[in-house]
């Protein structure tokens, strides 16, 4: 090879002149261990984002990180109500994920949740008598049901008119909790509470078992339970194909034969049941007695947990734990003066940069050493322009 | 090593993996200087790989390129460019909102700052005229058509002083005329000594300007030939590997019993328009009846209304006897009917879903793809592999993604799909529509192949010499109406070239003859 002439980024020495320049590429495709890589920078990224706004605000990082990664991970009680709040996480956001895989926007779980406690709870007050083991799955029933029912109006709407179900869905949010409300100060609500808007304490045959003498209850296998569940269904059988069909391609699914509209309600439905049981899970679990907040917004952090989680039900359970820590987190640095809102600030950061860095991670930047003479001759215009006369 | 004095490009042994594909595998590929060399190969056989390669946009994997003589490594289009090499892509790469004039300097080195665009745009409309390129250099890219942004691309090219100039299937977007016009600006470049890579699946265009031809099959160089050497035919075998023959065996079908029949039928279009109006026609088991006419004129809304996807306003729709009028989709498959619908990704596959999933689209209900509420995946990955060998689907697997399918075998694996149910009635719309020869094939014997063991086919199909290959009869449709149905012994080009333009019904042209 005698005339090689190398015009690439790859030669040894740099010749004079060389300048560097930087070219962002789209990305053919992502390694495998990308998957890990991406969430691991985008936590990191997300706390640092938090450590600037801490320190802004006056506060030292350092400290305040670790009394919360201290108090949530490094004591029984901070792990046992680590695994508390996860409980309501985890059942809405498996829940809002299986509507979202047919990309049906149900914003609505925190309504649904709501909806769900009231029936759980009107359940619990009103057939006093039931013993332990027909009251709980009474309750489910009726949570479900009405979790349902609440994402059934939401729906409806869209089956049959094609009206956008985010509107619908969060219009039903304040709706439901403006019900919650009225029963609470209005006819269930407790003599003896000295005018506050709690309903009397349910039966004790109303209350969730709990392990041990821990504040975890069943609710917890219920929601792990729940997405092993819906991810079988996704996965294997028939109707969840049809979810993953109509989610994919609406048009191809009409193509097959599926009954999109039917299948709009019943997943609904079921998404709408899932979250109305983590709202009894709330009030038969925790609280034993219905009151005006009944979710600190569980709903709509179940939405960003089922987004971070892609939507997998095992991504959703690790999700779940992981903000369920940091809810637990945010209530332990209360007590050094510093606001629990930290916490939800750290979620929204936590999404930004999820979704920012999986933006980037599409694209390669690539760094070059080009040269400004091309070694090959380089026509100009004019050069060109001579030639054709 | 350079071989040859003349070569202004050399390609040496030429590799180049992806995952899953040997998209080249060890080609030689030399352009002459001033020569136009046609680039001819089926969809998927590496066409734009190899281009893409010379252009600096991929990497090879093994192999040597020479420019003039000079070994290079061509490391980004910059590269490419300031080795002379220039590349039309198959899909431009131009700025929307940018003018004519902008767009071609866009990403240049030199000047940085300080642009003379008057002088920029003196220059870009004395290179257009100079190669009959007609471009306005102050217009906007969202203003222009297809073909003037594709005359952009070029005069980019050459502003940047490129001495080859490839192109990727150029006439793909154009029409005949301006196809035309393309071949003349070829003509023009090659006098000024440029050479030009000319890639296309099409045998008359290469007949028609190349000099040279090579053909690609497979990833690998099935022959580069001088064009006076060869005949069309003699390219068209080197390009699929084997001479096809599909010739309709005759067959007296018009005795067989009717399985579908169209009477009087109305159906609206999308903006509430009358689409189909008053259509009556039959197709009978084990015949095609071919459907002619210029695409728009009621051809989507005909598929509709018989697949269940669009409601007819009157008449009726029957199929043995039985009316389907208005049924569902479903239940109207369920009655034997398959659909190769017109925009096979849109509407026929789920792109982003597996082969496999894609494979039960349809079937996944049925007894032997589930049990009980669960689909039984071990049935269906069966299915998945039996129609990938039995029609020569080139996959990655079927566990990937039925978007990575090129057009040609997510063709073949939709069609395996609708004919494995044992369809009585079969409806497909463009089955071959930008599909290679090859491709296009291979549909076509299964289509006839079905028409033999007595399925009625109604196809629909812009392409007159296929209509006339494959077709018992053929109905001509303009503007929602059916203009006449003829028979094989009664039609000619001419004869339905009138109808379709709507000009005349039967009875006015034999009344002329
Ligand atoms: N970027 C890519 N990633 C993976 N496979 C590719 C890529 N580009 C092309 N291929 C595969 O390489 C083969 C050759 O493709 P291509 O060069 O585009 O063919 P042609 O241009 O001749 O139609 C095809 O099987 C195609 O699927
Ligand atoms: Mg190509």
């Amino acid at each position: 090879m005698k005339h090689e002439t190398t015009v690439t980024d790859e030669s040894a020495q740099r010749p004079q002149g060389r300048k560097w320049r930087i070219r962002v590429e789209r990305r053919l495709s992502a390694p495998a261990w990308w998957n890990v890589l991406v969430p691991v920078v985008s936590v990191a990224l997300a706390l640092l984002f938090g450590a600037i706004f801490l320190k802004m605000s006056g506060y030292s990082p350092v400290k305040v990180y670790t009394i919360m990664f201290k108090d949530t991970f490094g004591t029984r009680y901070g792990i046992t109500e680590t695994l508390v709040k996860a409980t309501p996480l985890l059942l809405s956001a498996v829940g809002v994920s299986i509507a979202f895989r047919m990309q049906l926007w149900n914003i609505g779980a925190e309504g649904q949740i709501y909806v769900g406690a009231l029936a759980a709870s009107w359940v619990a007050l009103t057939f006093t008598n039931l013993p332990a083991y027909i009251m709980i799955p009474a309750m489910m029933i009726a949570a479900a049901f009405a979790g349902g029912l609440w994402a059934f109006l939401g729906s409806a709407p869209r089956a049959i008119w094609g009206v956008n179900e985010i509107i619908t869905t969060l219009m039903l949010n304040y709706i439901a909790i403006f019900c919650v409300e009225y029963f609470v100060y209005g006819p269930w609500r407790d003599p003896s509470s000295f005018l506050f808007p709690l309903s009397p304490v349910f039966p004790k045959t109303a209350w969730l078992p709990c392990f041990g003498r821990t504040r975890i209850h069943l609710g917890l296998i219920f929601g792990i339970v729940s997405a092993l569940a819906v991810g079988l269904l996704l996965s294997k059988t028939k109707w969840g194909y049809e979810i993953r069909v109509i989610g994919e391609n609406p048009d191809a699914a009409r193509y097959s034969g599926m009954d999109i509209s039917r299948n709009i309600i019943l997943v609904m439905l079921l998404s709408g049941a899932i979250s109305g049981i983590a709202g009894m899970c709330e009030v038969s679990g925790i609280i034993h007695r219905l009151q005006a907040q009944v979710s600190a917004g569980y709903g709509y952090t179940a939405i960003i947990i089922a987004w971070l989680a892609k939507l997998h039900p095992i991504g959703i359970i690790i999700v779940s734990l992981l903000f369920g820590g940091l809810l637990v987190a945010g209530y332990s640095v209360q007590i050094y003066g510093i606001p629990a809102d930290i916490a939800t600030m750290l979620q929204g950061s936590l999404l930004f940069f999820v979704l920012g860095v999986e933006a980037l991670a599409r694209y390669r930047i690539r760094i070059i050493r080009s040269s400004p003479e091309p070694v090959q001759a380089q026509h100009t215009a004019d050069d060109v322009a001579r030639e054709i006369t | 090593m350079p071989q040859e004095e003349n070569n202004i490009i050399e390609m040496h042994g030429i590799t180049k993996r992806f995952p899953g594909v040997l998209a080249n595998e060890n080609i030689d590929f030399c352009v002459n200087c001033g020569e136009i060399h046609a680039l001819l190969g089926e969809n998927g056989a590496g066409k734009s790989t190899l281009m893409n390669i010379l252009s600096g946009l991929y990497k090879p994997d093994e192999g040597e390129i020479f420019v003039k003589g000079k070994r290079i490594q061509i490391g980004s289009p910059r590269h490419a460019i300031e080795a002379g090499i220039g590349m039309v892509h198959q899909h431009f790469r131009l700025v929307e909102n940018f003018s004519v004039a902008e767009n071609i300097t866009l990403g240049m080195s030199t000047p940085r700052f300080g642009l003379d665009m008057t002088a920029i745009e003196d220059e870009v409309s004395d290179l257009s005229k100079k190669y009959g390129l007609q471009l306005d250099p102050q217009a906007q890219i969202w203003q222009l058509s297809v073909g003037e942004q594709q005359r952009v691309e070029i005069v980019k090219m050459l502003y940047r002083g490129a001495d080859v100039l490839i192109l990727d299937e150029p006439t793909a977007v154009l029409t005949p005329q301006e196809a035309r016009e393309l071949f003349d600006t070829l003509d023009r470049m090659k006098a000024t000594g440029r050479s030009i890579i000319f890639i296309t699946h099409k045998l008359d265009e290469v007949m028609h300007v190349a000099d040279r031809v090579t053909v690609l099959r497979g990833g690998r160089v099935a022959a580069t030939v001088n064009k006076e050497d060869v005949t069309s035919r003699e390219l068209a075998s080197l390009m699929v590997g084997k001479e096809h023959s599909t010739v309709l065996p005759d067959k007296d079908t018009l005795q067989s019993e009717p399985v579908l029949t169209l009477s009087d039928v109305t159906a609206y279009g999308d903006r509430g328009t009358i689409a189909l109006d008053g259509v009556s026609l039959q197709v009978r088991a084990g015949e095609i009846l071919g459907i002619a006419g210029v695409a728009g004129n009621g051809q989507r809304e005909l598929t509709e209304t018989i697949t269940g996807l669009r409601r007819i306003h009157s008449g009726t729709i029957s199929l043995h006897g039985q009316d389907i009028s208005n049924k569902t989709p479903l239940e109207i498959i369920d009655s034997g009917v398959s659909y190769v619908p017109e925009d096979r990704y849109g509407t026929g596959m789920a792109p982003n879903l597996s082969i496999v999933d894609n494979i039960i689209l349809k079937s996944y209900r049925t007894r032997v793809m589930s049990k009980g509420p669960f689909i039984d995946y071990d049935a269906a990955k069966r299915q998945a592999k039996e129609l990938v060998e039995r029609f020569q689907v080139k996959t990655a697997g079927i566990h990937s993604e039925a978007r990575l399918l090129s057009g040609g075998n997510a063709q073949k694996l939709l069609l395996g799909r609708e004919i494995s149910s044992d369809p009585k009635l079969l409806v497909a719309a463009y089955p071959t529509r930008g599909l290679d020869i090859g491709a296009a094939e291979a549909i076509r014997s299964i289509l006839i192949n079905q028409r033999n063991q007595g399925v009625a086919i109604l196809l629909i199909s812009e392409d007159l010499d296929e209509l006339i290959r494959l077709s018992d009869r053929i109905a001509i449709m303009f503007a929602g109406k059916i203009m006449g149905t003829l028979n094989r012994d009664e039609w000619s080009i001419e004869h339905i070239g009138l109808l379709m333009a709507g000009v005349l019904d039967v009875q006015d042209e034999e009344a002329l003859t």
